[in-house]
């Protein structure tokens, strides 16, 4: 179907001839959706890096009412009897896969330097302290993690003051490399091991014996438990049976939805300050579309005479206007998305407002904000070619062609 | 005797300005027969273009019918109007009025976007136009590389391209040095002639004028009595 009848090369050509104005006003557009794409990017990197934490097999345990590991605190023997009634899986050895665990944070300083991209993120930029996550596993909570693969030294040993540190924390962090000695709980904590946890929040952690941290940080409760399920598919039921047991004061969810509840204050938080700037910068890129448009049809006036005169309608021409605005709009959109897609290269560290602990996660762009930068620069292409469109048809077609 | 081509009844224009009623063209009545050449002369501000644009159907009269092959544009909406230019009428301006960034095929293949052809079928039209012009050769060029004759001559290439009965023409040779000029009058005559097209054309230039069969003058909006110079030829 041809749309406007108008040729479509009528229309592109047109763009190309008054190249400057052009790119100019494609180039504020394609700021605009820059921004846009990039604070997009930033938070489906944050979702998909606490989404991909989590195995959806796992269940957390947590103290009712607390969001975080942080806040919660369980009792030995509500973790007994979790255990006890609980359908968790046993591995090879006829040993539950739980593991009770203790966590903590610790305030470390960051490495200096350049940002940079490695796979996974480095935490870049700054020399400030963070805080990190100091997660004490039991006996199994390796094996719960199948994601957390060990790339130097070896595991810490169970009843020892030994510690392996995340990938992230080992590339951002001064003093963590293999050997070298921690000191916090009033105690020398030996890094004995690095794991690669993926582009996953664990990557920012360190991880150690849960019963040694516990006696250091001079706990008397757990922070969570975590456990596999026999079944994935039994979650509801023992959701039900669990929380149906007076004598727990816990709360139960799969483990990724566990992780994915904790970027929703960050995520929604940039979701709205990316919103509100890209609002506002879309402003003047609209009024620049505008002003190009209104100029495009000025300069065109008599064109558009002919073209009326020759016997195409008004919405003929309103459409051919509106085109061209389009087509602007969406060169400015690619080109944006183009330089968006470059900031896939640079990592985030930051600290989660929702668990006070630094979690290094990148830019991440998918087809889902690729569509969505391309509809909001199709928006403003939209917005600001409509006027200057309704101007060119409804020009009088005797004083357009006078203008010529 | 045949119905006319174009008949004009009591036709008037008049604008507003500044409050003030000015009258363009006032109780115009006149008949064109089919197949007729006819040159409309006139000072400045006589109404002439105003009269061809009301003919041509993109001004619309303050008064009175005008009746074009049997159909009163003068009652048709403005989208109905559209579609009637481009089935009726084909347009040749003083400055040519070429898309600049289109090329002399594709200029002249402008008004076969609203037709049923396809693209094989504008293209061979536009071709068969332009050969008719004598312009085979300039097929691929734009407007600002051809001489102001040449882009009259594409510009006549897509006035008949749709095969229109009537070709308004507005000063055509306005613009031209007497050799073109000459040339564009020539092409108009072949049009009249050979294809049988009605013409109306507006003019400045007495030597313009005689190339038609009959000249009409106006004078302040009005119209004086019909000058032939020779017969219709049908």
């Amino acid at each position: 179907m041809r749309l406007s009848r108008i040729p479509l090369h009528y229309v592109w050509r047109n763009l190309f001839t008054r190249k400057l104005t052009t790119v100019l006003t494609a180039g504020g557009m394609a700021l605009v959706v820059f921004v846009f794409a990039t604070v997009l990017m930033l938070e489906a990197g944050l979702k998909q890096t606490l989404t991909a934490t989590g195995l959806a097999e796992n269940v957390v345990a947590i103290r009712k009412g607390s969001q975080t590991e942080i806040q919660s605190g369980l009792s030995r023997q509500e973790a007994s009897i979790i255990e006890s009634s609980a359908p968790i899986a046993l591995n090879a050895m006829g040993r539950q896969l739980s593991s009770r665990e203790a966590v903590v944070l610790i305030s470390l300083q960051k490495k200096g330097g350049t940002c940079s991209k490695s796979d996974p993120p480095t935490p870049p930029c700054t020399n400030k302290p963070a805080n990190i996550v100091v997660r004490g596993v039991g006996a199994q909570g390796l094996a719960i993690r199948p994601q957390a693969k060990l790339i130097e030294g070896r595991r810490f040993l169970p009843g020892s003051a030994e510690i392996m540190v995340g990938r992230a924390i080992a590339d951002g962090f001064e003093g963590v490399q293999l050997g070298a000695s921690l000191h916090f709980a009033r105690r020398d904590w030996t890094v004995v091991g690095i794991f690669d946890a993926g582009k996953t929040g664990f990557n920012s952690e360190i991880w150690g014996d849960a019963e040694q941290m516990m006696q250091a940080f001079r706990r008397l409760n757990y922070s969570a438990l975590v456990f596999q399920l026999r079944d994935t598919d039994a979650y509801a039921s023992t959701q039900k049976k669990l929380e149906a047991d007076q004598r727990l004061t816990a709360e139960y969810k799969r483990e990724t939805q566990f992780y994915a509840d904790q970027s929703k204050v960050m995520a929604s938080f940039i979701s709205i300050l990316g919103s509100v700037l890209s609002a506002i910068f879309s402003v003047g890129a609209i009024i620049g579309a505008m002003i190009t448009m209104y100029a495009a049809v000025a300069n065109r006036t008599g064109e558009i005479g002919t073209l009326r005169a020759l016997g195409y309608r008004r919405r003929s021409v309103m459409l051919a206007f509106l085109l061209e605005a389009l087509f602007l709009a969406l060169l400015g959109g690619v080109v944006g998305l183009i330089l968006a897609s470059f900031m896939q290269f640079f990592a985030v560290s930051t600290m989660n407002w929702q668990t006070f602990a630094e979690l290094a996660f990148s830019f991440t762009l998918t087809p889902i904000i690729v569509l969505k930068s391309l509809l909001f620069a199709l928006l403003m292409g939209m917005l600001g070619g409509f006027l200057p469109a309704l101007r060119a048809a409804r020009l009088q077609i005797v004083d357009a062609l006078r203008a010529a | 005797m045949s119905q006319p081509a174009v008949s004009l009844r009591h036709v008037s224009k008049h604008y507003l300005r500044g409050g003030q009623v000015i009258d363009v063209l006032k109780d115009i009545d006149f008949d064109i027969a089919p197949g007729d050449f006819l040159a409309l002369m006139g000072p400045s501000g006589s109404g002439k273009s105003t009269l061809l644009n009301l003919i041509a159907g993109i001004d619309q009269p303050s008064g009175g019918q005008i009746i074009v092959d049997q159909v009163d544009i003068a009652t048709l909406a403005e989208a109905e109007l559209a579609d009637w230019r481009a089935s009726h009428v084909g347009f040749i301006f003083q400055f040519y009025n070429l898309m600049p960034v289109l090329n002399a095929q594709e200029n002249v293949e402008l008004p076969l976007m609203l037709t049923t052809l396809n693209a094989r079928q504008r293209k061979e039209h536009a071709s068969l136009a332009l050969e008719m012009v004598g312009l085979s050769d300039r097929s691929s060029h734009y407007p600002n590389e051809l001489s102001g004759g040449q882009q009259q001559r594409v510009a006549i290439a897509r006035a008949l391209v749709s095969d229109p009965s009537l070709i308004v023409a507005d000063e055509p040779t306005g613009d031209l040095d007497r050799k073109s000029a000459g040339e564009i009058l020539d092409l108009l005559g072949q049009l009249n002639t050979e294809l049988g097209k009605t013409i109306i054309m507006v003019t400045h230039d007495g030597r313009a004028a005689e190339r038609a069969h009959a000249i009409r003058h106006l004078e302040k909006g009005e119209l004086s009595a019909l000058e032939m110079l020779q017969p219709a030829k049908v």
